[in-house]
């Protein structure tokens, strides 16, 4: 019996080989919940011939794959963490292409009075002050750092938080779960909380601030540390990226008539 | 509740539409689990039947080590699968990272000691049977292995569903040496956590009934090509 599969199994892994004009992009969690990607992917393969592989991660590890240079690019949102990966030369450089927005989400009743807040951080203060659940990304994430500079500006520490404060270190999907699980509050972009589709008793209660704008930003990875990376594909792609084409569909993009993302790129 | 019958109907769904992408990912996840199933089955029956017969002095330690690793955690063999397939890592000029094949390579270190533990416990006693009769016809150490294996073939059998229904269901090691990339390596157990995580509860379940329907289909087959439960002792 072994003899007859064994040639098969082998062909199996033959047959895996990589194709021609293929790139691999790490993207975060909260651009393909969004399903932006679902627009964008189709688009670019038809004008470029680029078929762009997409590895959905959290910010952290999408740096650590560009540094390790498993990946031709990344798309992020984190601009410290890029300008830190661009200075130690792991990117050739930042590109911005568009942003989106967080939102605080929680129950409908809104024990913690949030709704009402002028300011982010004064609805941060309001949901530490009656310490109703929040679900936190807790996953290093681009998400996880805009909530914690969001408790920075209110004047708070999470490591003080007692037992209100959820922790979960998943994906914005997961976390959504749970906090939809616990009834809790939660900071989420909304490109993923308008894809969600177990929003339970959930509502969005407070967004509009300019401290929750979200920038994405676009790396290559530099083909000086890393000689294999497709930097000719990603190059192109970047200028697919802030083309017309794509602000058309970027800024055209919406769900239940809501615009999720706003294009920025500037022309060189 | 309602979500479980929204997933079976959307299982219904997918498979009466014979959707496009779920025949691609079912057929991926099968050509990785098959793939480890083959090369685990290759390393670990030879393996698990020698350490059944040979005496050596380190025998009790490399047994216990072996019903150890039975309990290796997917997540960390895709880390360090990962580290070693990374760009950054020893066998990176490889670019295997991403790829199927870098899904086979977690999936066969997982069930490789599953395999070979089964193997070991089944081919004991059988080896408690055999012992006199093969000593006594002066048999070499290989000849002794492969008649275990040809007459304990039932029990082989066994070793390996088990080790395929853990390759097929694991999710941790695959989701990282894999990546879940649309078209390239994204499996069954990938794309349920990824409509888990999109709070698509009926979708994954939908592809979770699947899953368990496609490892059922391979038992099956796999029972009526070897006709077990037929004959004899069988």
């Amino acid at each position: 019996m072994i003899r007859h599969i064994l040639p098969l199994a082998i062909a199996g892994l033959v047959a895996t080989s990589a194709m021609a004009d293929t790139m691999k992009l790490a993207v975060t969690t909260s651009f393909e919940n969004s399903g932006l990607a679902d627009v964008l992917l189709p688009a670019i393969k038809a004008d470029t011939d680029i078929e762009v592989q997409l590895l959905v991660v959290g910010t952290g590890q999408a740096i650590r794959l560009g540094e390790a240079g498993d990946v031709d690019a990344i798309l992020v949102h984190s601009k410290a963490a890029e300008q830190k990966f661009v200075e130690a030369g792991y990117g050739t450089h930042r590109r911005e292409i568009m942003y989106n927005d967080f939102i605080l989400v929680g129950p409908s009743s809104d024990p913690a009075g949030i709704a009402g807040a002028e300011k982010a951080a004064e609805a941060m203060a309001d949901i530490a002050e009656s310490q109703a659940p929040f679900v936190s990304r807790g996953d290093d994430s681009g998400t996880h750092k805009a909530e914690l500079t969001l408790w920075s500006a209110a004047g708070l520490k999470p490591a003080t938080f007692g037992d209100w404060y959820n922790a979960v270190g998943a994906g914005m999907g997961a976390a959504l779960n749970t906090a939809a699980g616990l009834n809790a509050y939660i900071m989420a972009d909304r490109a993923s909380w308008l894809n969600f589709g177990n929003k339970a008793d959930l509502a969005l209660l407070f967004s509009g601030d300019p401290i929750l704008f979200n920038q994405y930003a676009f790396l290559p990875v530099n083909p000086e540390k890393h000689p294999h990376v497709r930097n000719d594909l990603a190059v192109q792609l970047e200028t697919w990226l802030t083309s017309d084409s794509a602000k058309g569909l970027i800024d055209g993009y919406t769900i239940n008539g809501e615009t999720l993302f706003v294009f920025n790129a500037k022309p060189e | 509740m309602n979500d479980i019958f929204e997933g079976l109907a959307a299982a219904l769904g997918l498979i009466v539409a014979l959707d496009p992408d779920l025949i691609e990912i079912s057929a991926r996840s099968l050509q990785v689990s098959l793939t480890a199933l083959v090369i685990a089955c290759a390393l670990a029956i030879p393996l698990g039947t020698w350490l059944a017969v040979q005496r050596f002095r380190h025998r009790r330690t490399v047994i216990a080590v072996l019903n150890a690793l039975m309990g290796l955690p997917p997540v960390v063999v895709g880390l360090i699968v990962y580290i070693l397939l990374s760009r950054s890592g020893p066998f990176g000029v490889l670019g295997l990272l991403f790829t199927p094949t870098a899904m086979a390579i977690a999936q066969v270190i997982i069930i490789t000691p599953l395999i070979a533990s089964i193997t070991h416990q089944a081919m004991r006693d059988l080896w408690a049977d055999y012992h006199d009769l093969l000593i006594s016809l002066n048999t070499t150490k290989w000849q002794r292995v492969r008649t275990l294996i040809v007459d304990g073939r039932r029990n082989l059998l066994t070793a390996a569903l088990a080790g395929f229904g853990r390759a097929i269901g694991e999710v941790g090691a695959i989701m990282i040496v894999g990546g879940n990339i649309d078209h390239a390596t994204r499996v069954l157990t990938t794309a349920i956590a990824l409509e888990t995580g999109k709070g698509d509860f009926a979708l994954a379940l939908g592809l979770g009934f699947v899953l368990i329907a496609l490892a059922l289909l391979v038992n099956i087959a796999i029972h009526a090509l070897s006709r077990t439960e037929s004959e004899g002792r069988w």
